[in-house]
């Protein structure tokens, strides 16, 4: 992974904020706040993952980078052009799919991936190559020629990526592209994405958090409309992610794990205590302290174990603690 | 207008794939199949039903100028319906189902995505009045006498002209309110307005319905004084204009 500050931004957003008039959803001053004063900067040739919980204003954000609504205030620019929405050149180069991909049900798949090919610039013959070249690429080659409106929701998603990828775009925009993926189809995407890393800056919305982990460079979380958090992925793991022991004692101990886990919520240096089925998840602030004194309070407390270990946080302990458990607090 | 051939093609495909062309296609060549035969045959049919009932009423000879009226009216009642119909979803049904913010995320303009509806709409109507004035105009020369084609080709024009108009308020109301069965009520709502309004004296030929006075006295081989085909011609290409550019302002102020 690189760390991507040395690349120019591909994306830019100044002060973006978009509110949705009264009539859209509930706003004590007339309307809602999708997204708040939104600065962010996308390297280019990364992969960036834009993480948050349902209404953090994810999707809001990509349909104002992709100039399909307007901000109320702030700005978007793409490779240094500004977003307009009667305004194409921000556009050109940019391969979109959308959270929810609709298309023409009487085209077949190639025909639709051809037409998107031929509104990203690309001539007749060019359009017609890259369309079978990309459907190959998602699986689709087989069924090419049948009409879009007899493709499952996997089919539709894997369309979708084939139109955004056809005119071979500097800028991927991604809306949820895994949510209606088989594993194997999961695992085809992410492979593809990663394999796109350098050439294309992508920008990937998503509430899998292992997916992000998997392939992004950088990683920004919204809440609220606002961006809690911006930063390549292990900056942030190991700025946010608390150290954390797994404690799993042999079965039928449930009292004294309750114990242990009592025990350890008055301990200075321990952040948490999480009791997931019979196995104990403790975060600490004093990796130091954690590392000597936390055995021993297990012995003490008599459990036998069938496993002790310090585990790697993940992404999902860095959103939870950033979203989840603490609000918008960053 | 980039894109513009790419969503044409598209939108001339999309009306074939789906049935409408060949369908609106063929209710106009059946519209331009009956109306001579209708003017050529209706007294005799009006005999037939009514027997000896009607002895004293004296039914004139019909000639080639009541195939022409027949045309126009049927034109102007069936036209219209199709043109409403083809209008009422072009933009409502795209914003529904989402392809619309799907092709403007390409490089594609708002106003080349709302060009290339108007063209399709426009040489959709345009085919179908062709072929039934077309075959109004062999049917009308075979059961009565060949007329001026030039004439026809004028009735031709006015006639798209005047299904122009219904079709062009109706975008306007399927880009404004974004709703199909909308845009069906506002677009049949002005027919039946404007119909009752050139019924006031002089305010017809200021209306699409003003068309149907020069329209048919030119099929017939009758001349028409210019201001006469001028008046009503512009009024209605002011109509299409403005209903067409309140379609597009309004279209570049929403959002996907």
């Amino acid at each position: 992974m690189t760390d991507g500050t040395a690349a120019p931004s591909s994306v830019v957003c100044r002060g973006l904020t978009k509110r949705f008039a009264a009539g859209r959803g509930a706003g004590a001053d007339g309307g809602v706040l999708a997204v708040d004063r939104l600065d962010l900067d996308v390297p280019a040739g990364s992969v960036f993952g834009l993480l948050g919980p349902n209404g953090a204003g994810k999707t809001t954000t990509l349909r104002l980078v992709t100039g399909l609504a307007r901000p109320t205030a702030g700005s978007v620019s793409i490779d240094g052009m500004p977003v307009v929405p009667e305004a194409v050149g921000s556009r050109d180069g940019i391969g979109v799919l959308d959270q929810d991909p609709r298309y023409y049900g009487w085209m077949s798949g190639r025909e639709l991936v051809e037409f998107a090919g031929r509104l990203q610039g690309l001539a007749a013959g060019a359009a017609r190559e890259r369309a079978g070249e990309t459907l190959a690429l998602v699986g689709l080659a087989d069924a090419a020629r049948r009409r879009v409106n007899g493709y499952s929701g996997g089919m539709r998603q894997r369309l979708g990526i084939a139109q955004a990828l056809v005119s071979r775009p500097r800028l991927l925009i991604l809306d949820e592209p895994v949510s209606s993926l088989d594993p194997e189809g999961r695992r085809d995407l992410l492979a593809l994405i990663a394999d796109l890393r350098a050439s294309t800056t992508v920008i990937f919305s998503t509430h899998v958090l292992a997916d992000v982990e998997r392939i992004c460079d950088r990683v920004g979380i919204m809440a609220d409309g606002r961006l809690v958090i911006e930063g390549p992925l292990d900056e942030l793991l190991a700025r946010y992610a608390q150290p954390l022991y797994r404690v799993e004692p042999e079965p039928g101990q449930e009292a004294g794990l309750v114990r242990l886990a009592a025990t350890l919520r008055g301990v200075a240096w321990v952040d948490g205590v999480t009791k997931d089925g019979e196995r104990l998840m403790v975060s600490v602030t004093d990796e130091a302290a954690a590392s000597t004194g936390l055995l021993p309070l297990v012995v003490e407390a008599g459990l036998r174990l069938t496993a002790f270990e310090r585990v790697r946080p993940s992404l999902e302990d860095v959103f939870l603690r950033l979203v989840g458990r603490e609000g918008t607090a960053a | 207008m980039k894109g513009l051939p790419v969503l044409l093609r598209k939108e001339l495909l999309e009306s074939w794939r789906t049935m409408r062309l060949p369908i609106v296609g063929g209710l106009f060549l059946l519209v331009g199949l009956t109306s001579p035969l209708l003017a050529r045959f209706l007294p005799e049919i009006i005999k037939a039903a009514a027997g000896d009932q009607l002895p004293t009423i004296q039914i004139p000879t019909p000639v080639a100028a009541d195939a022409v009226d027949q045309l126009w009216k049927n034109l102007a009642q069936f036209g219209a319906f199709a043109a409403i119909v083809l209008a009422m979803g072009s933009v409502a049904a795209e914003r529904d189902r989402g392809t619309a913010a799907f092709v403007l995320s390409k490089t594609v303009t708002r106003g080349t995505f709302l060009g290339a509806k108007v063209a399709g709409l426009g040489a959709v109507l345009a085919v179908c009045v062709a072929m039934a004035v077309a075959v109004g105009w062999t049917y009308t020369a075979i059961l009565f006498e060949p007329l001026p084609v030039a004439g026809w080709i004028a009735f031709a024009v006015m006639a798209w002209l005047g299904l122009a108009a219904w079709a062009a308020i109706t975008f306007l109301a399927s880009t404004v309110t974004g709703s199909t069965a909308a845009a069906a009520g506002i677009g049949f709502g002005a027919l039946l307005v404007l119909s009752i309004v050139a019924a006031i004296p002089n305010a017809g030929r200021f209306l699409p319905g003003g068309l149907a006075g020069p329209a048919v006295a030119l099929a017939a081989g009758v001349a028409v004084p210019a201001g006469d085909v001028v008046v009503p011609v512009m009024s209605t290409v002011v109509l299409i204009a403005f209903a067409l550019g309140a379609a597009g302002w309004s279209f570049r102020h929403q959002e996907f």
